[in-house]
């Protein structure tokens, strides 16, 4: 890494902005930012959700004009305006979030689409884009079918491809728009290493994440935004976590334990050797009245494939579920409901809301029978039973009939969970409650979680991010491969021996 | 499981749907496997092959096109009063006129469709009826029976005596059929403008910043299509020896459900010309196949029914399923596995 953080006086920013400003409709996006970048470096461009970190890379791609007295330096040479094929030709590549992949086509052709691309007519040729896409890959040190249609791989290949394809550009900067969001521990892992060999190559990498610990163990210098405005560039060594929060947000974060004694209460759930074939094995364990259980674990450990099978969605093969003190055997999530068990999605845009629809009509979704007068939906009961819930969860909206996707994560992860609250449930399962949900709105919602739980519901909260589990958790279950691999409680056990068991 | 049969599942599952029945035709008819019966369903089947490797485009790009059936006969009308105009003209005016008034309609509903961001189905269906209607306005329904004869005589390129006495024959439009799908196929896979067309229906954020022409895509697709079209409207005309106006009302949807059946998916991105023949084919065989058996022509639509959703649902099993033997390479398909079953 010593290429990496050789960032001293004498070298000249590969890239460098200043005075950027962007204004759309009245709101200004960004005010007089400037950010820079070291040939080489890996930098770190932090900020919450709208505090402009997207609309700097669409500057920097040519996609967005900053407003005039924009400066923009490439290599020592000042630019008048960007555009996104001068982007593409000074080899600034951005890897979008969303990847901008083409499933349906071969890998190598999605490596090498620069050479499918351009408005001229030619015949391709396909044994070059081969030859192409397996140089960019093998320069990556990662071998992969390139004939095969990219939908046969993994989110983590893909990511993969992504950047193959920008180094097919002959890259010198790199942008990754979050590149983590949907990576395992292990997967992120070789990813940073990926970014490693590129930053060694002398390929400056800007990493745009909000998954801090990774940020922190491989970025050299972080620029921090906070409202479309620069907070300030700061050395990484020394940095903390918690700091940088504060940067990104402006105000403390309150990290104590959350854990309480909760032996006392009567147990409601109850969970006996469940098991399903190749998804999980031999699960037990008690939920008491007003308890949280955290349950961690990487991707594939089972944590999500228990919580269906707890919601009625697939069924076990052995095993029993008790509720309070009943037992129960659920043919579909409408019996698991009907009986007092909620389960909030991991996947809040595609199957947690219906994104288009009004957040009147997501929030009484899950609840619609008691709504109804005489068999139809009574807008009266339906106006004050939205009402109640945006009120008791500070959910800030403008109408009850703007579309849910007018809201922030934060703001659309309340209603979601507004949505399950609304059913009366005695468990409540949450998963991955804070994806996609900024720093500072996440404090509101485990707020909200927390209050819950001291008024008595019985919460399994699971999550990946397991400083969230350890906080917010009474007892935590650790999951591997499908099994329980330990039982952790917070008050006893440091947040680092914790992350040790998880990722070992 | 070898790349080749996994990448063309479809185009796999109908060849064998196709031989199967062509087995049993042979075994239970004695003119199915003739000569003469094979050249008949190629004629017969060109018309149609047209249309879908058009409309094959089209859905590649994302889009859907309702109007170019109805587009095909209004092609007809203008072509045969042009030809007229001009005094009969010959089988080079004829084709210049038709992909003229054909890429003309098509490009109608580029228009709308990325000038006027109208979503295609809904455009094609207001131009599906703008075109009918003016059509039976202008013609006040009538047809026209009076062609120019270079248009009406049928123009054999090979031809033989069978054994019976009866002549197998190929004739012009298989031969216009097979140029349009040489075409098109070299468009699709060989060139760059159909990768983009590709890249355009499958992700049209990420071709755009691309910097992929968007316009230039619907243009071209949607031209394309009203080429096929234009060039099968005529075909039709040649091979009917009349111009009806309501001749091809209603083709659209056998030719969307052969393409569909082909493996094109609606929403882009997917779709094969060879897929497109063998959906043709596939319907084609049936019913002649059902006229050899003797079958009362009112059952056939039902029939035809019945075999394009055994045939589709047999195609979006997976292969794997249907022979196990051949799925020694298992699929990665990753962390998402699993969650397929929820959604």
């Amino acid at each position: 890494m010593s290429i990496a953080t050789d960032t001293g006086a004498s070298a000249r920013p590969i890239l460098s902005l200043r005075g950027i400003s962007m204004t759309f409709g009245g709101v200004r996006a960004l005010k007089n930012v400037s950010f820079e970048v070291m040939p080489g470096e890996v930098h770190c461009l932090a900020g919450e959700n709208g505090s402009g970190k997207s609309t700097l890379i669409k500057v920097v791609s040519g996609v967005y004009t900053p407003a005039p007295g924009a400066e923009i330096v490439f290599d020592g040479e000042t630019l008048t305006r960007m555009t996104p094929v001068m982007a593409q030709e000074k080899g600034i590549q951005i890897i979008w979030q969303d990847l901008a992949l083409f499933p349906e086509m071969s890998v190598a052709e999605n490596i090498a689409f620069q050479s499918l691309s351009g408005p001229r007519m030619r015949l391709v040729d396909y044994s070059a884009i081969r030859r192409i896409a397996r140089n960019a890959l093998s320069r990556l040190g990662v071998m992969l079918d390139v004939e095969r249609p990219l939908k046969d791989f993994a989110i983590a290949q893909r990511q993969i491809v992504a950047i193959a394809r920008a180094l097919v550009g002959e890259a010198r900067v790199v942008f990754m728009d979050e590149p983590t969001a949907s990576l395992t521990q292990s997967e992120t892992d070789h990813l940073l290493a990926i970014v490693r060999t590129l930053s060694a190559s002398g390929v400056a990498v800007v990493l745009v994440s909000h998954r801090l610990a990774e940020v922190l163990a491989i970025s050299s210098r972080i620029t921090v935004l906070r409202d479309g405005a620069l907070v300030g560039v700061y050395p990484v060594a020394g940095m903390t976590q918690s700091g940088i929060t504060e940067l990104m947000t402006g105000r403390s974060f309150d990290e104590r334990v959350r854990a309480r004694e909760v032996t006392k209460n009567p147990v409601v759930l109850s969970v006996a050797h469940l098991s399903r074939p190749r998804e999980f094995e031999d699960i037990s364990f008690d939920l008491r009245r007003g308890e949280t259980l955290g349950v961690t674990g990487l991707l594939g450990a089972g944590r999500t494939e228990l919580a269906l099978t707890l919601f009625g969605m697939r069924k076990p093969s052995a095993g029993s579920i008790t509720l309070e003190g009943r037992p129960v055997r659920f043919s579909s999530n409408r019996d698991a409901i009907a009986a007092g068990i909620a389960y909030l999605s991991e996947d809040r845009l595609s199957l947690g809301l219906n994104q288009p629809q009004s957040i009147a009509d997501n929030l009484v979704m899950a609840s619609l029978d008691r709504i109804l007068k005489r068999g139809l939906i009574a807008s009266d009961r339906k106006r004050s039973l939205v009402a109640r819930w945006i009120a008791d969860l500070g959910i800030r909206i403008g109408l009850q009939e703007d579309a849910i996707s007018t809201l922030s994560g934060g703001n659309q992860q309340r209603v979601a969970i507004a949505k399950w609250l609304a059913t009366d449930p005695k468990v409540l399962i949450l998963d991955a409650p804070t994806v996609g949900v900024d720093v500072g709105a996440r404090a509101g919602i485990f707020e909200i979680v927390a209050r819950l739980a001291e008024a008595g519901l019985a919460i399994i909260r699971i999550s990946d991010e397991v400083p969230e589990v350890y906080l917010n958790a009474d007892r935590i279950i650790h999951m591997k491969k499908g099994r329980i691999a330990g039982w952790h409680d917070p008050r006893a056990t440091t947040l680092k021996a914790l992350e040790a068991a998880v990722y070992a | 499981m070898p790349n080749v049969v996994r990448h063309h599942a479809t185009e796999v599952v109908l060849t064998a749907v196709i031989i199967v029945m062509g087995a049993f035709l042979t075994l239970s008819t004695d003119r199915f496997l003739t000569l003469g019966n094979v050249f008949d369903l190629l004629n017969i089947s060109s018309v149609n092959i047209i249309f879908t490797v058009g409309l094959l485009v089209v859905l590649i790009a994302g889009g859907i096109d309702i109007s170019f059936a109805v587009a095909a006969s209004v092609v007809q009308y203008v072509t045969v009063l042009a030809l007229g105009g001009i005094g009969g003209g010959g089988w080079l005016s004829g084709f210049l006129i038709a992909a003229s008034v054909g890429i003309l309609l098509g490009l109608i509903n580029a228009v709308l469709i990325h000038r006027f961001r109208i979503i295609s189905i809904v455009a094609t269906i207001a131009t599906f009826n703008i075109y009918f209607g003016l059509l039976m306005f202008f013609t006040k329904g009538v047809s026209i029976y009076t062609l120019p004869d270079w248009l009406t005589t049928r123009v054999v390129l090979y031809e033989r005596e069978m054994a019976d006495g009866s002549w197998a024959e190929i004739t012009l439009p298989v031969a216009v059929m097979i140029l349009c799908v040489m075409t098109t196929w070299l468009l699709l896979a060989r060139t760059t403008t159909g990768r983009q067309l590709f890249a355009f229906g499958d992700n049209p954020e990420g071709a755009r910043r691309f910097g992929i022409p968007i316009g230039a895509m619907q243009f071209i697709a949607f031209g394309w299509l009203g080429l096929m079209a234009g060039v099968a409207g005529l075909m039709q005309a040649h091979y009917a020896q009349e111009v009806v106006p309501n001749a091809l009302y209603g083709r659209e949807l056998d030719v969307l459900a052969a393409v569909v059946l082909g493996g094109a998916r609606l929403g882009g991105g997917k779709g094969s010309v060879l897929g497109c023949v063998l959906g043709v084919l596939l319907v084609s065989v049936t019913q002649n196949g059902l006229n050899l058996m003797g079958v009362s022509p009112f059952a056939f639509k039902m029939i035809v029914g019945a075999i394009i959703l055994t045939a589709i649902t047999l195609s979006s099993v997976r292969l794997e399923k249907l022979a196990p033997i051949l799925s020694r390479r298992t699929q990665d398909t990753g962390s998402t596995a699993g969650k397929g079953e929820i959604r």
